[in-house]
């Protein structure tokens, strides 16, 4: 146990230097963009009226304040980091004056859903047969997939994501290809509702499902066909113990602990590939909101998404690695 | 090394299939060479013409050919995802080797930015890049930004590798010799992990081509270089789907699919070839 604690500090601190690279390299370049969130909003305001020179001049003082660029870049910093803490992120443009915290807070749920369901169907379901495949390797059905699944794995999800939108939505309208809920439907916890947003959900889900499933299958066919040459996977079969139990049992439980730990390792690329699907179908998460806010200008907007971004990897990444042990009494820890 | 390509191609017909495919798109990129028009001019040809025998690909609704435009679009595509490769490759290399013959705090310090980098969503630090670089963001520029992204999976791998032949006896042998560290490194250890940069070269190559597809359909990118991305924007940005030239979004959907299954056939292949298990029951025919 206390072995457990030390390892469980050790992840802590490197998840903590993570959040602070990330964060502070966001914040770097976010400074040095090209487009400052003052003159954006100057223009934005012009557009609609016409000022004197001496207004706009005050006007671009008064922000100056207000956004705190007159301080010198380590006060900023340390401003920015303290704001962070409290999760305050100042407004955003494209919705001014709604926080931008609270516009990354909303969409927030609707990509960890997503994302979440994704993962755990494409996981499973691949593992589940590629633990068949790999130990039944003269079965045709899975022979079949498992050429499917190589045709598919290197296909991007971008890529993927659009064929369906061709398919559902030109070749065969019978799902819808946009948005998180239908138009008509009231966000409420009424049976309309869940159905609008499950029905909505089918299309994304489906696509990273597809893009994920792969390489868990070929992973875990590969990983299985190696344990089935083992001494006690023999032993098992010639001591009569029922074929199932062996499949799911003894061989494709020991797989799963590397598969896990490429879960882990593949979360950053998985979630890339899902604000990217999310664009696609136009669903209310964090990638919509992202390219959103580069096509506005929204220098706070695009910070707070990428830390959050930045954020929720890396724990997700830390409570994977925590389970770890807990799933695999071999690991030494410490 | 070529005894390896020879047998790679007699028993695996995965890896025959990948060179079949990786090499016609090679052959079809390299044709750019010979375009009777010039990538970056509009209006040449009579817009939204199907495929016929004139133009093999149909013509696109900016009045350009499309198999001469997609052989360019395909060259820079592909150059860009061999930069990423190769410089991506020089990191991981360097860091891999370095940890796993050096080991102690070396390696445990490179390993912690290893798992850092493993850690960061790259798609919204991309997105960072080209909010911050904004026209800057050319094919090069993208190239080193997604190489300084794309080591650590790798460089972990040769980690382990290098971890694996510290202990083998010829290292021994080098380091009484008076071998220098990096001598041995790069003369003894070098060949050993050849393989894995080889196969993983491949994978980098469908990450980073992938990425510059989505950044290039996002509009992410200078719009006037043909590339996939750029491609597929353009038909996006004129409909193309609901206007019904089909042909402009299809065949480049199909031949990127082609190009990454060809890479992604030679990466798996070689991948098996290195395990000497997966590899002699292959080769023993009829796995029993």
């Amino acid at each position: 146990m206390r072995a457990y604690l030390i390892f469980a500090l050790k992840r802590l601190l490197q998840l903590a230097v993570v959040v602070f690279a990330g964060v502070s390299a966001a914040f770097v370049v976010a400074h040095f963009s090209p487009i400052s969130p003052i003159e954006t909003i100057i223009g934005r305001v012009a557009g609609q009226s016409s000022f004197s020179p001496t207004a706009v001049e005050s006007l671009r003082q008064t922000l100056t304040e207000l956004f705190g660029y007159d301080q010198p870049l380590t006060q900023q910093y340390l401003n920015f980091w303290s704001r962070f803490v409290r999760g305050d992120l100042g407004p955003s443009l494209i919705a001014f004056p709604t926080p931008a915290m609270e516009l990354v807070m909303r969409a927030l749920p609707w990509t960890v859903g997503l994302l979440t369901v994704a993962i755990i169907m494409a996981w499973l379901l691949g593992n589940i047969l590629g633990g068949l495949a790999g130990y039944y390797q003269n079965n045709r059905p899975l022979k079949a997939f498992g050429i499917v699944a190589i045709g598919i794995q290197p296909i991007p999800y971008y890529i993927i994501a659009f064929l369906l939108v061709i398919i559902f939505g030109y070749l065969w309208p019978v799902l819808p290809i946009s948005g998180g809920f239908a138009m008509a439907v009231r966000p409420a916890w009424s049976f309309d509702f869940i159905f609008s947003v499950l029905h909505h959900a089918i299309l994304p889900a489906l696509s990273l499902v597809l893009a994920g499933i792969g390489t868990w299958f070929l992973g875990m066919r590969a990983l299985v066909s190696n344990i089935v040459t083992e001494d006690y996977v023999t032993y098992a079969e010639l001591g009569g113990v029922n074929r199932g139990t062996i499949v799911m049992g003894y061989v494709t439980r020991n797989a799963l602990i590397p598969q896990l730990t490429a879960l882990a390792m593949a979360l950053g690329g998985i979630f890339s590939g899902t604000i990217i699907t999310e664009q696609v179908f136009s669903y209310p998460g964090l990638g919509t909101l992202l390219i959103r806010a580069v096509n506005g200008g929204d220098t706070g907007l695009v910070l707070a998404v990428s830390c959050v971004s930045v954020i929720a990897v890396a724990s997700a990444i830390f409570i994977i690695d925590l389970l770890h042990p807990l799933l695999d009494p071999r690991v030494k820890v410490g | 090394m070529l005894t390896t390509f020879r047998d790679l191609f007699r028993y695996n017909i995965e890896f025959r299939i990948g060179v079949v495919l990786v090499s016609l798109i090679v052959i079809f990129s390299c044709l750019s060479f010979f375009s009777p028009y010039v990538p970056e001019q509009i209006y040449t040809v009579i817009p939204d013409q199907p495929p016929s025998l004139e133009h093999w690909f149909g013509t696109n609704s900016r009045g350009q050919d499309l198999f001469w435009n997609l052989t360019f679009a395909f060259r820079n595509t592909l150059v860009f995802g061999l930069i990423v490769a190769v410089l991506s490759r020089i990191i991981s290399i360097v860091v891999g080797m370095t940890a796993g013959y050096l080991s102690g705090w070396v390696d445990r310090g490179l390993m912690f930015v290893n798992d850092i980098f493993v850690a960061l969503p790259i798609f919204p630090i991309l997105i960072l890049f080209y909010f911050v670089l904004r026209n800057d963001l050319d094919t090069y520029t993208l190239a080193l930004i997604m190489a300084c992204l794309g080591w650590p999976f790798d460089a972990r791998l040769i980690r382990s590798v290098g971890l694996g032949l510290r202990h083998r006896e010829f290292t021994r042998q080098a380091i009484f010799a008076g071998m220098s560290p990096a001598k041995i490194m790069f003369e003894e250890h070098l060949p050993y992990v050849m393989p894995i940069i080889f196969s993983t070269a491949m994978a980098n190559m469908i990450w980073s081509i992938g990425f510059e597809v989505t950044l290039g359909v996002l509009g992410f990118t200078n719009l006037n270089v043909p590339t996939i991305g750029t491609t597929l924007y353009w038909a996006n940005n004129h409909s193309a789907m609901v206007v019904g030239t089909w042909w402009w979004v299809i065949i480049p959907v199909i031949l990127i699919i082609l190009t990454f299954i060809g890479l992604f056939l030679l990466a798996v292949s070689m991948n098996e070839h290195i395990d000497p298990r997966s590899r002699l029951r292959r080769m023993g025919g009829g796995n029993g």
